[in-house]
Formats: structure tokens, C-alpha cells, sequence
């Protein structure tokens, strides 16, 4: 049939389907293209009826606020670019704190789980179930405006569970002060690292010789330790002191404070995302089989063995993907910091385009910046995901 | 609560004692003891602090005011019942669904029930008594049809399920600009509190989803320019926060727009948390069409189908089956978020308690007001995640 | 489950039909803005073609062409512009509107009140979403240029002021040395701020919020040493603290505040009965009119201004593109200034602001009309 149609005439173009399918796209692009650019006319237009031209040349302008939590010095007459960098610092020490901290809780919440313990089991589901129905907007200025702000003032502050001080000025907590020793000491703990990596790779090469299967990283973490505590007890002086907090006047002074905006919306994202990771570490743990544990047990590995060497890392395998995206979703969420007033990326470009009236220049930037982190986890993510992965052979 | 099949089951005698119950289930070992002594203090001080405070402290005055501006914001007091009916419509439809896909099942009444219940417990005027009566009759008669007569009604639930979008929309936002008019135009400004919530999530899923299985299909399609489309598109909205993309729609839509057009201000939230979701339901849908064996394309293509009717009706009816519960998932993140159109300045739940906090009678509640909202948020995302769970128990979704 | 698919099916279907009114294949492409044009075709039906442009002119007739005014207000702030449990805009700038609708439809209630943010008060503005912008803004030159607006009139004279604890001790911006000041963002009080402690030598830390609850529970619960804002703010805000007396505002003002409506570049005219509205709400004091006497007044004034402005004489209203009794309606419906300030801000609401500049310029005060004539 089709040899005959074929021999009669060739197939007219508009049917030919490869025709249609390079016209369909040119169509699609031309498309695309024709609305960018309406969109891009519109907006010109529209700027230009207000008399404001796109450049990012403002950037360079003072920016004439104050800002609260600053990781280098800042003040009203450092300019918006620098404002931003802050607000992008701010919002990675927010990111990186609630990702680790996440990470532990939502761990200990997925054990509990699967814990035969009732009361613990109980426990950690009724708090997934509260969490994970909540609107982190509103769990978050609950937790700022409800708890963080109701903690007792600075006059009444008493030091709580050691030297940690809890007030709605800030949470106070020791810290250390580098001594003059401290530079000899930041040296020895660089040897201690380079030890800790000679232990690292020896027992890697180790393992891999005879097949046993070594506990690589304490070892190499306590060959670390010693170096540094070698170190620690030979100076002359200790290379760092503790320095605690305490009340001054109506602050907070000494130590390290960490202000109510900072810890509602850490500790906030941290709860939020730790009921999700939870749920991920559940599932990756109960879908290693139980005949792998049974056989693992078979061959004569005790308990910790099994755990160490055959549930984690396959149960890695099943959680790293959605771990990731939890991920990206604490650091995505952590732009709600404008709901408590921390002084996040987004929020410090929601002030400066509340002072200029540069709304497509700061949005398209901070979208851009967002893209930017989220790519870099999930690159980080990926890559470590392909590390762990399945060798197929 | 996860059923566990191979459960054997125990000694008759160790069942049924308590203490035995307890010893294994609480006094373990040494550290079970403590875990449990440490639950049972956690148990006792978050629960006695609440209590406490819920009934003593909290001055519940504010909700009782302003019940009706959480719930339905500035909508005018006369049109009321316009929203009573298609929610009795929407009630309706539930009772029937119910009845005829959720079999024997217990929870339908009890569902049913529950305005009735809220008639009773909370201080209600006389007029929202006498509709939440309603409401609980109408579903039940709903409910009653679907039990006399499941087959004969499934097509006109169907139908009705679909029409009821359109029709919540027009009772909602009215027909004629006239005052005389049965059911004149209520502006959106004047929508608000849970209303207003409620109907952002149900156009963003209803949007989204038609949008989000367009993109699944463009990232799988043969064609370079629209799956490159579609992956730009996918990746850019999942890299970048919701509230960026709420705030581009309020701010810099109005500028793509020519000179003299406006979009509405609740639609151009509406066109972003659209937008937003459509990009992630399109990966869950990905992951459906991924899941289908190629056996499918080549059966359908044996069977003479083009690559739109192979589509259409035979995968992606089994991928979107497969990824129900992960849609269904998604739903429910989306109406969670919808509370960040407060910070671009719509009288949501969120932000109309913004306002209420601004009353000059009530100002520094916040507890009172949050914990009101946050209540409200949690029953009915819990409530829509319950029963779409026991949905899919029912009807097997999710399993192949 | 079979009708499960079906109805899946449907809203695919749904879906490709969506996609075919946009005029494209069911490419899954270009679906962002075929959204766009249907919602826009779907649920805006008529008010996407009454926005207002600017020109001279235009601004009244597209108002009068859609029936009502549409008013940029706050939600937010107890006194100027909230929402009562009623649901009703309340507060002096949303009686500004109210006034505002009365002049031109001779209807008071003919206004929509639009929440808006401060972020995108003047983006509403400018592109018309709004007719008049009426939502406690600080008129500067920056956004009488740049911004792409227009005050008209100040209808409350404020100054930012800054709030203690009496029991800090406090009296002066030196003595905030080292401590926290509460503050809201997006304001040009935030501006301010910086700026007077800049020059006065002090150093502090910001506490910055976005809503101005969020800054006065902050505040309140001594997460700051001090809270800053327009003194009225200070004032109406102190009044509902737990403990009134225990505050006091610093005797300083950090900045003039004129707080008024603002309107679009470009069309004087609508300018003109967006600023003689506010005249006619200081006349109507300066001359004892009052919704309750305006009635008898009317027919028994002599004066020749009171009978101008009340159009019983001349065309005064007609030249404003108005009727002849756009006064009388403004006074009759919504009161004059001193009705407006006492409904909201007098010493019978829990927001009570003593008048201080914002009496007639007779008392002391600021509020002048110039003549009608």
C-alpha cells in the first residue's frame, strides 16, 4: 500500500510530516518570540511614560538605610549593591544553618517514627501531622510574634541550660575570643587536617585492599582531634577563650547574639522542613528490604554493621532526591524572612525597590539570585548523588 | 499505621494485658523508659500550657467580632447567599461522590454532619445557623441519592464537577453591573479572608493543572524548541520562591500589559500562583509518563493511533492515575501558599488577619488571631489530605 | 475508576481547547500567555477598558464612564484606614475618598477601596489602577517628580516622633546610644531614621518590619528600646497599649510628615477636584457647615463664598467639570474636616490625636482653604 503510494506521488509537503514538524517549531518560536518581544515593547513603553529607563546603574547609588544584621560593616552611606550583599549573606547563613539543623532533626524525627517506643513514635507523627498541614507564613509569624517575642526581657533574663540566655533582645551564647596564640593554633589545626587527610586516603587504599571496610571518617576526624588537642595543651596559652554572654544595661553583650529575627526564622524553616525530612528519612529507611537486613545478619555482621553497611547507604540512595528538594525548598522559603523582619536577600530588595521605584530591576536580580543558589544545591546535590549512586554492572 | 501484613500475631494472654502492653511498648529498656518519661513530660507541659491558655488567657472576642470578615472578607452582607449556595452545590456533590465512590464508607455522614456540629458548638448569628443546617441536609440528601442510585447518577456528577468552577466564579462575581440584578457584580476587592483563599487555590489547581500536563508533555516532546521551552520554563519557576513570582505578577504585569489595560488584582495573583504550581505539577506529571512501559506507545501505535489519540487516551490516563496522590500532594502545598499573596497586599485569611490586628479594639492579639487562622489552615488541609487518602485506599489509585 | 479517567480526560481536554483559543498547537508551549488573555477577556469583562489614562480630562470621564471611583487606601493602619468588623474601610483618608466620590457622583458611596501595599502604591497609581492615591503618604519631592505623582493637599500634618519607656529614662536621640529602634520599612520613615541618627552621631541597630503591627507587637513586648513612626501614629498606637502611661514620646521630630492624597502626572483637571475636595472639606469647618446644618445653611446663607461654594451662586462647580453642588454633596454626605477628624481621630475614639497643626489656621493651626471664587 504504501509502497504504491509512494511510487505515485511523493507525499505534498504540507503532509510530509518532517516539513510539519520543523514548520511547527518555527511557528512555536516565532510565537514565543512575537510575545517577549510585545512584553518587552509594553514595558519600555510603559517606563518610558513614567520616564524611568532599565539600568541597573542605581545599584551604585547610596542607599541611605540602616540595616540591622550586617556581616561586614555597613551604614547608610554604603551603596545598594552592598545592601543587597548583605541581604544575600544573610540569607545564606539562613540557608546553610537550616540545612544542617533540618537535616539532624528530620533524621531523629524519622527514627522516631519507626521507633517501637509508643509514646516516641506517637509523639513524632502528631508533629508531622501538625507541621506539615500548616502555612509556613503563618507558622512563621506565629513564631516570631507568639514565642520569640514573648521570651522574657532582658531584665529578667536568667542563664538557661548553662550559659545560653534566652530573651526576646536575642538569644545570647558563649562564644570564643582568639588569643595572641591563635594564629600558631589555626596553623596546627591546617597539619591536623592534612593528618586527618594522609588517615583518610590510607585507610581508603586500605579498605579497598582487603576488602574490609573500615570506619574511614571517624578515624580520620579523630586523628584531627588529636593533632588539635596536642596542640591545644602544648601552646603556652590557650589560643582561644570563652566568652560568655551577659546582660549589659538593656542588651544583650558578650558571646555571640543571635537576634530574635535570625533564630524565629531559622529555627521556624528548621521545624518546617525537618516534619518533610522526616517523612523522607521514613521512607528511605523502610525501603530497604528486610531481606537485606536478614542477610546481612546472615553473614555474621552484628547490628551497627548492618546499619552502617548495608540499610544507610542504600537508604541514602532512595532519600538523597527528595532530601534535595526539601533543600531547595528551605532555601527558596527562606525569602518568608520579610514576614519577620530579617533582613534576607528578598527583603533588603523590597526596600531599596520601595526607596528607587526599581521594581523590574530588583525582581528580574532577585529571581536571578534565587535561580542562581537553587542550581548551585542541586548541582551540589547531584553530584554527590552520583557519587553514592548504584555502581551497575 | 502502617499495616504490617506479616504480622504475627501475639500470645493471646500478653494482648490483652495492659502492663504488658506497656512494658513492651513503653519500658523497653532503660532508654525506652526515659524516652517515654520524657514524651509524657513534653505531653503534659505543652498540653496544660495550651489548655491554659486557651481557656483562661486568650480573649476569643476578636474571632467572635470578626468571624465574618475571616471568613468571607468585605463580601456585601446581602449577597451572601450567593457563596451559601454554591457551596451547598459544592456540598451537594460531595455527599454524591461520596456516597458513590467512597462505598460503605463511615465518613461521609460524620463529613456531612460537621456544619451542623460547628452550628451548634460555635456562637453563630441566626442566619449562618440556618445555612450551615442546610448545608448538612443538602449534603445528606446528596449523599442519600448517591446510595439509592450510583450508576445512574455518575455522569451527572461528573458533569456537575466540572461545572462547578464556572459556577462558584459566576455566583461569586456576579452577572450584571446593575443594582437591580438578582446577583450584581461583587468587585474582587471586596473578596477576602477564607473566601478569597479558598478560590485562589481552587482556579490556581484547576489552571495549573491543564498548564502542568502541557509542560509534561512539552519536556517529553520530540520537538527541540518546545521541550526546550518547557525545561526553561519548569526550571526557571522551581529555582526561584513564590513570593518573587507574586510580586513580579503584581508589580511588573501591569507593564507588560499595553497602555491602558489593567488585569484585576486578585487574577494577577491568581496568574502567579498558576504559573507557579503549573511548573511543579508538570515534574509529578513527568514522573507519571515516565513511568509508563513503552509497551503502551507501541501497542497504541499498533492499534493505529496517532501520537495525539495514543496521548489522550492511553497514557496519559494511567500516568495522571499513577501520580494522584503526589498531585493531590501538590494541591494541598498550593493552598497552603496561597497565604503569600498577604505580603503583596490581598485581604486573604492571612492578610485580612493583618487588618483585624490593625482594629483599633483589638490591637496586639496576635495569638488569639494566628493561632484562629492557623486552626483553619490545618483542618482543612489535614481534612483534604485524610480523605483523599482513604479515595485512594478505596479506589487503588497509586498501585499498578 | 473508569469514570475517574474520564473526567481526568476531560480536563485535558479542557486543557487542549485552552491551548486552541490561544490559537497555538497543544504544544504545551506558549500556555503562559494564552492564560493571560483568557482571564483577562473572562473575568475583567468591562473594567479593562475604563481605566483611566492620564490627559487632561480623561481621569474624570473615565471614572464617570465606570460608575465609581477607585481609591488606593490602607487596611492597616487604626485611624486613617482599616477595616472594621463590619468590614467597612474606616479612618480620615478613606473619608477622603468617600468625600472625594461624593464630589463627583454626588454619592458618597460610589468609591472602591483597593488595599494597597506601600511597595506598589505608586506602581497602582501610575498605571491606573487607582484613580487617587489616599493612603497616609508623606508628600517629598521625589515622588512628586519621579514617582509620577501629584499631591494635592495636606490633609494631616504630622511629624516622625519616637517612642520609650517612660522607665528607660530616656529623653533625648543620644540617649538611644547602642540601642534597637523598632522601625517600618518601605516608608520614608525608615529614611529618616538613618538620616537624624546619622547626624546626630548615634549608633544603633535597626529593627525593621514589613507590616506596622508586626513593629508595635515588637515594640510592645521590648524586643526594642524604642519605636519610631509619624506621631500620630505614636499617639493612636500608644493609646491601645497594655499600659499608656508607662510610654512617652521623645520631645523631638525627626522630619516633617505632610500626609495627603496624590494623584497621576498629567491631568490638571482631575488634579483641580482632587485638591478643591480637600478645600471643600476645610472651608466647610472654617464656615461651621456641617452635615447635620448644611440643609439649613443652604437656605438660609448669605454669605456670598458659603453660597459660591454651596453653588447656589456662580458656576464654581461646572468649571470644575463637576455639578454646581459638589460642596454640598461633599458636606452633606461626608462631613467636613473637623466631622472626619473627631469620627476617626477624636478624643471619643480609641485613637485620639489632639489636633495640634491640623486646626484652622483661625486657631493656630495649618488647614487654609484659599477662596472660593
Amino acid at each position: 500500500m504504501q509502497y504504491e503510494q509512494k511510487r505515485e506521488t511523493a507525499i505534498p509537503f504540507w503532509r510530509d510530516e518532517r516539513i510539519l514538524r520543523v514548520l511547527g517549531q518555527v511557528v512555536f518560536v516565532a510565537l514565543v518570540v512575537f510575545v517577549a518581544t510585545l512584553i518587552y515593547q509594553n514595558m519600555k513603553a510603559g517606563l518610558a511614560r513614567q520616564g524611568i529607563s532599565l539600568s541597573y546603574a542605581f545599584l551604585k547609588n547610596l542607599s541611605g538605610f540602616d540595616i540591622a544584621e550586617t556581616a561586614f560593616p555597613y551604614s547608610r552611606n554604603s551603596a545598594y549593591w552592598q545592601a543587597f550583599l548583605i541581604g544575600l549573606l544573610n540569607t545564606l547563613l539562613v540557608s546553610v544553618v537550616g540545612i544542617i539543623f533540618s537535616t539532624i532533626l528530620g533524621v531523629i524525627l524519622g527514627v522516631a517514627r519507626l521507633s517501637t517506643n509508643f509514646i516516641i513514635n506517637r509523639l513524632a507523627s502528631f508533629y508531622l501531622e501538625i507541621i506539615r498541614n500548616l502555612s509556613l507564613l503563618v507558622f512563621l509569624i506565629f513564631w516570631y510574634l507568639g514565642v520569640f517575642l514573648k521570651l522574657p526581657r532582658v531584665k529578667e533574663a536568667t542563664p538557661w541550660l548553662g550559659d545560653i540566655i534566652l530573651t526576646n533582645r536575642g538569644v545570647g551564647i558563649p562564644w570564643g575570643i582568639p588569643t595572641a596564640s591563635f594564629p600558631t593554633f589555626r596553623l596546627i589545626l591546617f597539619l591536623g587536617l592534612l593528618f586527618a587527610l594522609v588517615v583518610f586516603f590510607a585507610l581508603r587504599e586500605y579498605g579497598k585492599r582487603t576488602g574490609r571496610a573500615p570506619l574511614t571518617l571517624v578515624w580520620s576526624f579523630l586523628a584531627f582531634l588529636l593533632v588539635a588537642l596536642i596542640g591545644w595543651f602544648v601552646l603556652p596559652e590557650r589560643p582561644i577563650v570563652a566568652d560568655l554572654a551577659f546582660v549589659k544595661g538593656l542588651n544583650l553583650s558578650g558571646g555571640k547574639i543571635l537576634s530574635p529575627e535570625f533564630m524565629a526564622l531559622t529555627s521556624g524553616l528548621v521545624l518546617y522542613t525537618a516534619a518533610f525530612i522526616g517523612e523522607v528519612v521514613r521512607a528511605g529507611i523502610q525501603s530497604v528490604s528486610k531481606g537485606q537486613i536478614e542477610a546481612s545478619r546472615a553473614l555474621g555482621l552484628n547490628s551497627f554493621q548492618t546499619l552502617r553497611l548495608v540499610v544507610f547507604p542504600q537508604a541514602l540512595r532512595v532519600i538523597i532526591p527528595p532530601l534535595t528538594s526539601q533543600y531547595l525548598n528551605l532555601v527558596k522559603n527562606s525569602s518568608l524572612a520579610i514576614a519577620v523582619g530579617y533582613p534576607d536577600v528578598f527583603y533588603v530588595s523590597n526596600t531599596i525597590q520601595n526607596q528607587t521605584g526599581r521594581a523590574v530591576e530588583m525582581i528580574s536580580l532577585v529571581m536571578f539570585t534565587y535561580l542562581v543558589l537553587s542550581l548551585a544545591t542541586s548541582a551540589l546535590m547531584n553530584w554527590y548523588n552520583q557519587r553514592i549512586k548504584l555502581a551497575e554492572r | 499505621m502502617t499495616k504490617t501484613t506479616e504480622h504475627i500475631l501475639p500470645p493471646v494472654l500478653e494482648r490483652s494485658n495492659l502492663l504488658g502492653w506497656m512494658r513492651r511498648n513503653l519500658f523497653g529498656s532503660w532508654i525506652d523508659a526515659l524516652l517515654t518519661l520524657i514524651g509524657v513530660w513534653i505531653v503534659y507541659w505543652a498540653a496544660s500550657g495550651l489548655l491554659r491558655w486557651a481557656l483562661y488567657t486568650a480573649e476569643w472576642k476578636v474571632i467572635v467580632v470578626n468571624a465574618r470578615l475571616l471568613m468571607i472578607g468585605q463580601y456585601p452582607i446581602e449577597q451572601v447567599g450567593r457563596l451559601w449556595i454554591w457551596l451547598g452545590f459544592l456540598i451537594f456533590l460531595l455527599g454524591n461522590s461520596l456516597a458513590i465512590w467512597g462505598r460503605g464508607s463511615r465518613i461521609a455522614p460524620a463529613l456531612l454532619a460537621l456544619p451542623v456540629a460547628m452550628a451548634f458548638i460555635f456562637p453563630f448569628g441566626a442566619d449562618p445557623r440556618k445555612w450551615l443546617i442546610a448545608m448538612t441536609a443538602i449534603g445528606l440528601i446528596g449523599w442519600g441519592l448517591g446510595r439509592v442510585k450510583p450508576e445512574a447518577l455518575k455522569r451527572s456528577v461528573i458533569a456537575g464537577w466540572v461545572i462547578s468552577l464556572p459556577i462558584i466564579i459566576l455566583l461569586t462575581y456576579g452577572l450584571s453591573k446593575s443594582e437591580a440584578s438578582i446577583v450584581p457584580i461583587v468587585r474582587t476587592n471586596l473578596w477576602g479572608g477564607l473566601l478569597l483563599t479558598f478560590l485562589l487555590t481552587v482556579v490556581g489547581i484547576l489552571f495549573s493543572f491543564p498548564i502542568g500536563v502541557l509542560l509534561a508533555l512539552g519536556r517529553r516532546s520530540e520537538l527541540p524548541a518546545v521541550r526546550w521551552f518547557s525545561v526553561g520554563y519548569i526550571e526557571l519557576v522551581r529555582g526561584v520562591p513564590l513570593i518573587t513570582i507574586l510580586f513580579m505578577a503584581q508589580l511588573m504585569l501591569p507593564l507588560f500589559l499595553p497602555e491602558g489595560w489593567t488585569v484585576d488584582r486578585v487574577v494577577r495573583a491568581m496568574v502567579g500562583i498558576t504559573l507557579f504550581s503549573a511548573a511543579y505539577l508538570a515534574e509529578n506529571v513527568r514522573g507519571g509518563l515516565q513511568a509508563i512501559p513503552k509497551g503502551q506507545f507501541e501497542a497504541a501505535a499498533a492499534l493505529g493511533l496517532s501520537g495525539a489519540q495514543t496521548m489522550i487516551f492511553i497514557i496519559l490516563p494511567q500516568a495522571l492515575r499513577l501520580v494522584i496522590p503526589i498531585l493531590v500532594g501538590q494541591f494541598i502545598a498550593l493552598y497552603k501558599d496561597t497565604s503569600l499573596v498577604a505580603i503583596v497586599g490581598l485581604l486573604d485569611l492571612v492578610g485580612i488577619a493583618r487588618t483585624v490586628l490593625a482594629q483599633p479594639e483589638f490591637l496586639g492579639l496576635q495569638r488569639e488571631v494566628y493561632v484562629f487562622i492557623s486552626l483553619i489552615f490545618w483542618a482543612l488541609s489535614y481534612g483534604m489530605s485524610y480523605v483523599s487518602q482513604r479515595l485512594e485506599e478505596r479506589l487503588g489509585v497509586g498501585i499498578r | 475508576m473508569r469514570k475517574l479517567y474520564m473526567s481526568l480526560s476531560v480536563f485535558v481536554l479542557l486543557a487542549l481547547a485552552l491551548a486552541a483559543c490561544g490559537g497555538a498547537a497543544p504544544a504545551g508551549g506558549n500556555t503562559v500567555t494564552v492564560k493571560e488573555t483568557v482571564v483577562v477577556t473572562v473575568e475583567v469583562p468591562a473594567a479593562s477598558a475604563v481605566v483611566a489614562p492620564s490627559g487632561y480630562g480623561e481621569t474624570l470621564k473615565a471614572v464617570q464612564a465606570r460608575g465609581h471611583l477607585v481609591c488606593g487606601a490602607n487596611a492597616q493602619v487604626p485611624g486613617f484606614g482599616y477595616v472594621d468588623s463590619n468590614g467597612n474601610y474606616a479612618g480620615i483618608d478613606v473619608d477622603y475618598c468617600r468625600a472625594l466620590a461624593a464630589a463627583v457622583f454626588g454619592d458618597a458611596t460610589k468609591v472602591e477601596f483597593r488595599p494597597v501595599t506601600a511597595a506598589e502604591r505608586f506602581t497602582a497609581l501610575q498605571s491606573g489602577e487607582i484613580d487617587v492615591l489616599s493612603r497616609n503618604t508623606t508628600w517629598s519631592l521625589v515622588r512628586d517628580t519621579e514617582l509620577g505623582g501629584n499631591f494635592t493637599a495636606t490633609t494631616f500634618y504630622d511629624g516622625q516622633g519616637m517612642m520609650v519607656p517612660v522607665a528607660s529614662g530616656m529623653t533625648t536621640l543620644k540617649d538611644l546610644e547602642g540601642g534597637t529602634v523598632c522601625v517600618q520599612t518601605g516608608t520614608t520613615t525608615e529614611l529618616n531614621l538613618a538620616d537624624v541618627m546619622a547626624a546626630e552621631g548615634v549608633s544603633y541597630t535597626p529593627a525593621v518590619f514589613e507590616d506596622a503591627d508586626a513593629t508595635f507587637a515588637a515594640y510592645s513586648e521590648g524586643r526594642c528600646d524604642a519605636v519610631t513612626t509619624d506621631k500620630s501614629g505614636l499617639i493612636s498606637r500608644r493609646s491601645v497599649l497594655a499600659d499608656p502611661a508607662a510610654h512617652i514620646i521623645m520631645d523631638v521630630t525627626m522630619s516633617k510628615e505632610p500626609l495627603g492624597p496624590m494623584v497621576r502626572h498629567g491631568d490638571d483637571q482631575w488634579f483641580d477636584i482632587a485638591q478643591w475636595t480637600v478645600f471643600t472639606l476645610f472651608a466647610g469647618e472654617e464656615f461651621g457647615l456641617t452635615s447635620a446644618n448644611v440643609d439649613s445653611k443652604r437656605d438660609s446663607a448669605t454669605a456670598p463664598e458659603i453660597r459660591r461654594m454651596l453653588g447656589l451662586e456662580g458656576d464654581l462647580g461646572l468649571k470644575l467639570g463637576l455639578s454646581n453642588d459638589f460642596a454640598y454633596n461633599i458636606i452633606k454626605q461626608v462631613g467636613n474636616y473637623a466631622e472626619i477628624y473627631d469620627r476617626n481621630l477624636g478624643p471619643n475614639t480609641p485613637t485620639y490625636i489632639p489636633r495640634g497643626f491640623n486646626k484652622q489656621y483661625t486657631d493656630g493651626g495649618l488647614l487654609f482653604a484659599p477662596p472660593f471664587r
